[in-house]
C-alpha cells in the first residue's frame, strides 16, 4: 500500500538482432540491378488494305543492312564487319558531300535553331533484315552501332550549335537536333531468305 | 598525482545501444524502397549482349519481362537445349505472349498504360526467328515499346 513500484524496462537488446535478420532477408531476396537496355518502338501492325501496297522509297534513300544465318553482314552491296556499321551509317545519314548514291538532301528550316536552313536527309531509312537463324547478339550489336551513329551525329551538331553535348541540352534544343537527324531504323517485315 | 586517479580501477561505462534498432530499421526501410522483389525464378539461362548506347529502364512497375534462352542445367534433361520463351514462371510459346501482355497491361492504372514497356531479356545466341515471332505478337497486341535488355560494355 505504500510506494508505487516502478515498471521494469523491457529488455530491448535483441531488437537489433531481429531487425538485422530482416535486413539480411531483404538483401537476399531482392535484386538491385537497374535494368538497362536499348529502347525501340515497334511499328504498328499492318492494316488489312495496307498489306499489298508497300511504301515506295527511292533506292538511294535506303541503307540495307542484312545479316545472314552465318552472321555475315552485308551493308548495301558490300560485306563488312560490325565495326564498320557505325561509320557507314554516319556517312549515309549525313551525306555531307551530297553524293548521288547517298540519300537526297533537302533544305529544311529548323525553328529551334533560329530558323536556320539545314540540309537534311529526312527521307532516309535504315533497314535491318535478318534471317531466322541469325544470332541475336549480332543483331543487337548492329542495332547498338546504328544508335551510336545517330548519337554521335547529334552530339556533333549539338556541340556545333549550342556548345554542349546532346544530352545536356534543353528539351526544345534536343527537338531541334532531332529534326535534323531523325532516327529512322526500320524493323523490316520478316522475310525468309538465304536458307535456314 | 593521486588527485587524478582516485578510486582505482573505474569501470568503463556501458554504451547506450537503445538507438541501434532504429538505425538498422532505417537501413532496412531504405533497402525495401530501392530494391524490388525478384519477380520470377528463372527457368532459362541467358547471357545478355553488351552495348554502349543503353538507357535505364524508367518505370519498372509498367514493365513486363520476357525471357528467352536455353533451359537451365537442371531442366535440360527434361526440355532439351532448344531456346525457349519464359513468361512468369513457365515456358510458353510465342502466341501466348498476346494474353500475357493483355493481362499485364490490363492491371495497370489507366494513366500508366501509355508507358507500358516490354523488356526482352534474351540470350546472345538465340536465333532471330524466335525474336521475330515474339515481335510480331507484340505488334499485334499493340505493345510497341520494347527494350532489348543488355549489359553496359566495360572498357
Amino acid at each position: 500500500m505504500g510506494k508505487k513500484r516502478k515498471m521494469p524496462g523491457l529488455n530491448t537488446s535483441s531488437t537489433a538482432d531481429i531487425s538485422f535478420m530482416l535486413l539480411i532477408f531483404f538483401l537476399v531476396t531482392t535484386s538491385m540491378d537497374t535494368d538497362q537496355g536499348l529502347a525501340r518502338t515497334l511499328p504498328k501492325p499492318p492494316e488489312e488494305d495496307q498489306l499489298n501496297n508497300e511504301i515506295k522509297v527511292k533506292e538511294r534513300n535506303i541503307l540495307n543492312v542484312r545479316i545472314n544465318k552465318d552472321n555475315y553482314l552485308l551493308i548495301g552491296d558490300d560485306y563488312c564487319t560490325v565495326e564498320d556499321v557505325k561509320e557507314r551509317a554516319k556517312e549515309f545519314i549525313k551525306n555531307a558531300d551530297n553524293k548521288p548514291n547517298l540519300p537526297e538532301l533537302r533544305a529544311k528550316k529548323i525553328k529551334g535553331l533560329g530558323g536556320k536552313t539545314m540540309m537534311v536527309t529526312e527521307n532516309h531509312v535504315i533497314s535491318v533484315q535478318t534471317d531466322r537463324g541469325t544470332d541475336y547478339g549480332v543483331y543487337f550489336a548492329v542495332q547498338d552501332a546504328l544508335v551510336a551513329a545517330y548519337n554521335e551525329l547529334r552530339d556533333e551538331l549539338a556541340k556545333q550549335e549550342f556548345g554542349f553535348k546532346y544530352e545536356y541540352l534543353t528539351k526544345e534544343q534536343q527537338d531541334a537536333i532531332r529534326e535534323v537527324y531523325p532516327q529512322k531504323i526500320s524493323e523490316a517485315e520478316p522475310k525468309k531468305y538465304g536458307g535456314q | 598525482m593521486s588527485r587524478f586517479n582516485k578510486g582505482g580501477g573505474r569501470e568503463m561505462p556501458e554504451m547506450n545501444t537503445s538507438s541501434l534498432p532504429d538505425l538498422i530499421f532505417t537501413i532496412l526501410f531504405f533497402f525495401m524502397m530501392v530494391t524490388t522483389m525478384r519477380e520470377v525464378t528463372l527457368k532459362v539461362k541467358f547471357e545478355k549482349p553488351v552495348g554502349t548506347q543503353l538507357e535505364k529502364l524508367a518505370r519498372k512497375s509498367c514493365t513486363s519481362f520476357i525471357y528467352i534462352g536455353q533451359p537451365t542445367d537442371a531442366l535440360r534433361g527434361q526440355f532439351g537445349t532448344a531456346h525457349r520463351i519464359q513468361l512468369n514462371d513457365k515456358y510458353a510459346e510465342a502466341p501466348e505472349i498476346y494474353d500475357y501482355v493483355m493481362s499485364d497491361r490490363g492491371e495497370l492504372p489507366e494513366a500508366d498504360k501509355p508507358f507500358y514497356t516490354v523488356s526482352l531479356k534474351v540470350d546472345q545466341r538465340t536465333p532471330m526467328g524466335i525474336i521475330t515471332d515474339v515481335k510480331q505478337v507484340l505488334r499485334k497486341a499493340y505493345a510497341l515499346k520494347i527494350v532489348y535488355s543488355a549489359n553496359k560494355k566495360q572498357d
